[in-house]
């Protein structure tokens, strides 16, 4: 029943504008390939490690083929052919290929078919891995069970894993349900996903296969003792988004920010290169049971919460209709939203509210993700608590599922220890202490809360039937969302997008699509 | 209510001179007594007489958090500070449009960033945006100002080599969050980078944000630097008043 009263067909229109705008761009995803999604190919058939020079080796075969213009067959191809034609594993081939003792271009070659034959028992080993981690998450859940919605979402980000790993601990024990692990700055950018173990990062800890493992193993210890799954938090969107997707569905991620919109704004990625890729993220992310984020929150720090709010919705349905063309099920799509407007503003509260149910109208089985104020926040740590506690009010009342938690010395530093213990203080008595709020109060027809929730749906339509019109790329292109402008052909790692061959493969896409068992 | 001593200040909670001061600190020990009786020591090393934990509490894996009071010990002599700040007078934003008319006769070319990791543009977004923060405008609404906002995370390097490329007149650069000092060494080697490109003498260079001040942006080679609670006015206004001073008109 809608306390709103939203006109259910121009949600409707809406969302079959987002459909068709997804589906322009999903053409153009399914002509092309790029040397991150092929990279993920590579590990998913059991690739790993670096070079002598600290390349990762998943690099050094996928550039090697990738410099002879041969990338357009897909990676499965050229391993599947070199495994016929030398027998040797893929890891040993790219291990050959980097000493040099082996040029896997310049084997006989066999059919498509015949390589994907070739490489098919590896598919199914790597996606039983993916399937494993999935019923083990099941598993615990069902024997630990869970923290309520909305749950408790805390940042660590000191650079060094063992150092997060106290943090973690500690924030779990606190009450914290998710823990995410910051990148260090500017990691989105690396065309690599650095390797192994990591104690040195700054404003973050590298995303590691490795870090992730700890990070893992840290959680479910506490998880134990706590009495409650922690989730586990990483971040793919940049140049690897795959690649992380991959690594995070082998190693039990279960929440991954995953948005080539925020990548494109905010990373200045390129689009074509970061959409391509953003498809074959998600299409794990879909298989593992992994929630993937999307960045909207993002928009309202460089453009203006309460004139672009329609802007975040508009992007909330494109989001959806990404994640539908990967096969995510709406229980797995954390659409981001914020709490973010001046809070100056008269009945900002108010609109406030009226924006997170509608989100959560709009989208009821999906696992919102509502994020704190940030751009208001002076270093008045004491307004700033209360800054939060709207926002954790907002929250509960409007039932948002993964609560970033505001800390109150945002833009002051990185949290301290005790920052996330006031957070989650702060949460877990305002969720508590108004839990069923939502369901008792209801919302004055023609009032400020559902004229601004009816106002910004017709807003984010009529953007929509404007995206519609001149297309995703243009549209970023002139700056409608965030205020940022992008072209087509700027940002990082266009050289990285191939135009896929007639016979090129991907043994992964489908049988994840199905979710094969 | 007793009388202030401006040669002795000390805080004030709600009786002149009683020195009353609130802190909170985390100790990387146990929760108890002991940590208790840790934090009230480490207070009275920090100069608080009759400290108290007013609260504390478990953090988990061996820590503890304290809210403090205590008596404050010492005092300063508020006569004697000085305090080293922009000497100009903030002018309007029409006023800075009539003198850019008036004295400069050009149009005057800003270009700035959030430089380095710091991925915040608050900073920078409120001095430059259009909308600027709280009712005050930013430099992209003056006229006569080409303001050249290049967000956040960005090298020095390609800072500097955008101010070349416009001939740029100011240079302002953002430092928010912060970890382990790093703004420091980061605005040093800015200041270093503009110097060796010969760019240094024919630019304005500021700085800002929450930890910078007057003090430490002259130290660190800079014209100005601007705390919090600075609008777009007091950035041009010092600029432009620099610039005619320093005939870079």
């Amino acid at each position: 029943m809608s306390k709103l009263n939203l006109d259910p067909k121009v949600v409707n229109g809406a969302r079959s504008r987002a459909a068709r705008i997804a589906g322009k761009v999903q053409e153009f995803i399914d002509e092309h390939t790029t040397v991150s999604t092929e990279r993920t190919v590579a590990r998913l058939l059991g690739v790993d490690g670096v070079d002598s020079l600290e390349s990762p080796l998943p690099n050094v075969f996928v550039d090697r083929i990738k410099d002879a213009g041969l990338l357009d067959r897909g990676c499965a191809y050229w391993l599947g052919n070199t495994m016929l034609a030398t027998g040797l594993s893929p890891q040993r081939i790219a291990e050959e290929t980097a000493l040099g003792t082996l040029d896997p271009l310049k084997l006989p070659t066999v059919s498509a078919g015949e390589a994907e034959n070739a490489v098919a028992p590896l598919v199914l080993k790597a996606l039983a891995r993916i399937r494993a981690q999935r019923e083990e998450r099941e598993t615990l859940l069902g024997k630990l069970g869970e923290g309520k919605r909305p749950y408790l979402y805390v940042i660590v980000a000191t650079g060094n894993i063992y150092e997060d790993v106290v943090q973690a601990r500690a924030a779990a024990r606190q009450g914290a349900d998710i823990i995410a692990v910051i990148r260090t700055t500017a990691q989105s950018l690396l065309d690599y996903v650095p390797y192994g173990p990591t104690t040195e990062g700054f404003g973050g800890t590298y995303a590691t296969q490795e870090n992730f493992r700890i990070m893992r193993k840290a959680l479910d210890e506490v998880g134990e003792e706590v009495g409650r799954y922690i989730r586990l938090c990483n971040y793919s969107s940049g140049m690897c988004m795959p690649e992380i997707a991959a690594m995070g569905a082998l190693e039990r991620l279960d929440v991954l920010l995953n948005d080539a919109l925020y990548g494109i704004l905010f990373r200045d990625i390129n689009m074509q290169r970061t959409l391509v890729d953003q498809f074959f993220s998600r299409a794990i992310i879909g298989y593992s049971g992994i929630i993937f984020n999307s960045g909207e929150d993002n928009y309202l720090t460089t453009a203006d919460a309460f004139e672009e709010a329609h802007t975040v919705l508009a992007s909330q349905f494109i989001n959806e209709q990404f994640a539908v063309l990967a096969g995510i099920p709406e229980e797995q799509m954390g659409l981001g939203h914020a709490f973010e407007m001046d809070p100056e503003i008269e009945d900002g509260f108010l609109y406030e509210l009226a924006q997170a149910v509608m989100a959560k109208e709009i989208f009821p089985n999906a696992a919102l993700k509502y994020m704190p104020p940030t751009k208001f926040m002076t270093g008045n740590i004491f307004k700033g608590h209360i800054q939060d506690a709207l926002f954790n009010l907002v929250a509960v009342w409007s039932g948002q599922s993964l609560q970033l938690l505001g800390m109150l010395t945002e833009a002051i530093h990185t949290p301290h220890l005790q920052d996330r213990f006031l957070s989650i203080e702060n949460a877990s008595y305002i969720f508590n202490n108004a839990r069923h709020i939502g369901d008792e109060i209801e919302f004055k027809e023609n009032g400020i809360i559902r004229n601004r929730a009816k106002f910004v749906l017709s807003e984010a339509d009529a953007l929509l039937r404007q995206i519609e019109e001149d297309g995703l790329f243009s549209t970023i292109e002139q700056g409608k969302f965030g205020g940022v402008k992008r072209s087509r052909e700027g940002g990082k790692g266009l050289a990285g997008v191939v135009v896929k061959h007639g016979d090129y493969f991907n043994p992964f896409i489908e049988p994840m699509m199905r979710g094969v068992k | 209510m007793g009388k202030v001593d401006l040669t002795r200040v000390k805080p004030y909670g709600d009786t002149m001179n009683d020195g009353m001061t609130e802190l909170t600190f985390t100790l990387p020990v146990p929760h108890g007594p002991e940590a208790d009786e840790a934090a009230r020591q480490l207070c009275k090393k920090m100069g608080f007489d009759e400290a108290k934990a007013a609260f504390s509490k478990d953090l988990g894996q061996g820590f503890t958090f304290f809210v403090m009071y205590g008596k404050c010990v010492h005092t300063v002599d508020f006569t004697s500070i000085k305090v080293a700040k922009a000497d100009v007078e903030v002018m309007s934003r029409e006023v800075c449009q009539e003198y850019i008319a008036e004295h400069i006769k050009r149009s005057v070319v800003i270009v700035g960033a959030t430089t380095g990791t710091d991925a915040h543009t608050v900073g920078i977004d409120a001095i430059m945006n259009m909308k600027g923060f709280h009712g005050h405008y930013g430099l992209e609404r003056y006229k006569g100002i080409e303001a050249v906002n290049m967000g956040s995370q960005v090298p020095n390097e390609a800072l500097i080599a955008k101010a070349i490329e416009l001939n740029a007149d100011a240079v302002i650069v953002s430092q928010v969050v912060t970890q382990k000092d790093v703004h420091v060494s980061n605005l040093t080697n800015l200041a270093e980078l503009a110097e060796a490109e010969g760019i240094r003498d024919r630019i304005v260079l500021c700085c800002g944000g929450p930890w910078i001040s007057y003090e430490l942006a002259q130290e660190l080679g800079f014209d100005a630097g601007f705390g919090p609670h600075t609008y777009a006015e007091d950035v041009a206004s010092f600029i432009l008043t620099e610039m005619v001073k320093r005939k870079l008109v």
